[in-house]
């Protein structure tokens, strides 16, 4: 019997100008229009997928409490297996890990993950809005902006210890800006320097506004088959998934173990690289979760890139820039390109694109082992992908 | 805009878990979980010991006493009800019990609050019912 290998075999995102759906689409739309895109890049239809994953913020309350079943029934599908898993933005990592658990296990054929989210038109941004119930009527009441206030903390708690800088951070901003002017999709393409970011508003000290992402509307989709599937359909190469990883902590800011440490992504991480049996250096290009800039200095250490403490020094001198040397967030990032909420679909679309060598400019040369790692909550989850071209 | 149009702060809503803490809080007693088989405290108050897992717990006062462990300042209030109070110190204070707890460090100078800083709670009366703890600087 020949083993049941997982691979991605369609990846798709919604066009976007100045950050919203041009003529607008309800969350539902965008993710009919992503997974159709999906699923004919892989010459697929709705009518092959048996597995449904998807998670997000709309329809709460209302149609959005069940979030799959919801976009199933508007999709007109009936899944055999489905995963509603919400970590936050992490959670298409998990995603990914699950369908191919399910595919290599044989409960599932063809896995479609789909997000979407229509924030920005709908003015619909509520993270802020944590109701004071439960864990949270410990917090919410001290009047915490969320989710920007507990990266905050992280960064000051960081820079306590380690000495960390502001300018090490605005490194981050600027060379994912880089990467973002070469992607025609990318929502803000302007020149940026250092001091831009040092002088633009202060949110939440010591975060400022051009270290925070972007709230935008968007979408994408996802489809997972075998390796023996995807040599039948004669399409794109295949993208292996060789290594993968998920784990939480906290949402609590004040549960959260180390403010100076992604506890989640340490975790998520050495998972990841002890099943795909490779070393850090053997990543060609890398897409880190950039909610803020500090998500991504701790993310840096955390998944074993630098050491301890060192995260700002790594960055310093656009060493994640084009022509750098730790190719990073090659799309422009949440920072620069789109934030629709949930991010991580998008670093996993990103990587495909990559490993396939379809990104022209901003192409990585010969990008053969790609990692995606998604942060959720407040540096609450981790999930971590490990891709490859074989 | 009237009185009644007010913007209020967001209360918790105190629920069978929590009601112990908030009446104690209403009184200005800061009132923690300590755990019986391991002897550490934790916040906030939860029915199984977070660190040994074992559900033998009794309440005890806290000192009152702890440490800014981090801080921001928010330049914007998150929402409306706080929009007037901006800049304020939002912080997370480490008890000298060891628990962590959110909070605010009230201050007339955000710009000197520093991680380090011993606090010391306050008690600020939003209603009647509840009291939130609060820290100044000791």
């Amino acid at each position: 019997m020949i083993k049941r290998e997982a691979v991605i075999v369609g990846v798709a995102d919604v066009a976007l100008e100045n950050g919203v759906v041009p003529g607008g689409a309800s969350p539902l739309q965008i993710q009919a229009r992503a997974a159709k895109a999906a699923l004919d890049e892989a010459g697929l239809s709705l009518r092959d997928v048996d597995g449904l994953l998807t998670t997000g913020m709309w329809g709460i309350p209302g149609p959005g409490q069940l979030t799959s079943v919801t976009v199933g029934e508007y999709l007109g599908i009936r899944p055999r297996f489905v995963d509603g898993t919400n970590i936050g933005g992490s959670a298409f990592e998990a995603h990914v890990a699950h369908a191919a658990m399910a595919i290599e296990r044989g409960y599932c054929e063809v896995a479609l993950i789909t997000y979407g989210s229509a924030q920005r038109s709908e003015r619909s941004r509520t993270l802020a809005g944590r109701a004071p119930v439960l864990t949270m009527q410990y917090e919410t009441p001290y009047g915490m902006p969320t989710p920007v206030g507990g990266y905050a903390m992280a960064a000051m708690r960081h820079r306590h210890e380690f000495g960390s800088t502001s300018e090490q951070l605005a490194e981050i901003a600027v060379a994912t800006r880089k990467w973002a002017q070469m992607n025609s999709a990318a929502m803000m393409r302007g020149a940026l320097s250092i001091d831009d970011v040092l002088k633009s508003q202060m949110v939440s000290d010591p975060l400022h506004l051009l270290d925070c992402c972007l709230v935008t509307d968007g979408g994408g989709a996802i489809v997972m088959t075998t390796a023996e599937h995807a040599r039948a359909l004669k399409k794109k190469a295949p993208v292996y998934v060789r290594g993968f990883g998920e784990a939480h902590t906290h949402w609590a800011i004040a549960a959260m173990p180390d403010l100076a440490w992604h506890t989640a992504a340490e975790m998520s991480g050495k998972s990841a690289f002890e099943m795909a049996g490779i070393s850090r250096d053997a990543i060609d290009v890398t897409e880190i979760y950039d909610s803020f800039t500090i998500t991504v200095l701790l993310t840096l250490e955390a998944l074993g890139f630098c050491k301890r403490g060192e995260g700002g020094k790594f960055v310093e001198n656009q060493r994640t820039a084009p022509g750098g040397a730790f190719p990073m967030n090659t799309n422009g990032g949440g920072l620069s390109y789109a934030h629709p909420g949930m991010y991580g679909i998008f670093l996993l679309i990103e990587a495909v694109r990559q490993l396939r060598g379809e990104c022209g400019e901003r192409q990585v040369k010969n990008a053969q082992t790609a990692l995606a790692h998604g942060t959720g909550g407040t540096l609450s989850s981790g999930a971590t992908c490990i891709l490859a071209r074989s | 805009m009237t009185a009644q149009e007010k913007i209020e702060k967001p209360l918790p809503v105190v629920d069978p878990g929590s009601a112990f803490y908030w009446k104690s809080a209403r009184e200005h007693r800061l009132m923690l979980p300590r755990c019986l088989d391991c002897g550490k405290q934790h916040f906030y108050p939860r029915d199984l010991c977070p660190h040994c897992y074992s559900d033998k717990l009794e309440w005890m006062q806290a000192s009152g006493n702890g440490v800014i462990y981090s801080y921001t300042i928010a330049r914007r209030g998150a929402g409306p009800g706080f929009a007037a109070d901006a800049p304020y110190v939002v912080a997370v204070i480490e008890l000298d019990e060891g628990p962590r707890m959110l909070s605010n460090v009230r201050t007339q100078d955000v710009e000197a609050v520093r991680i380090g800083m011993k606090v010391k709670t306050t008690f600020d009366d939003r209603t009647d019912d509840i009291a939130l703890p609060m820290f100044v600087l000791s």
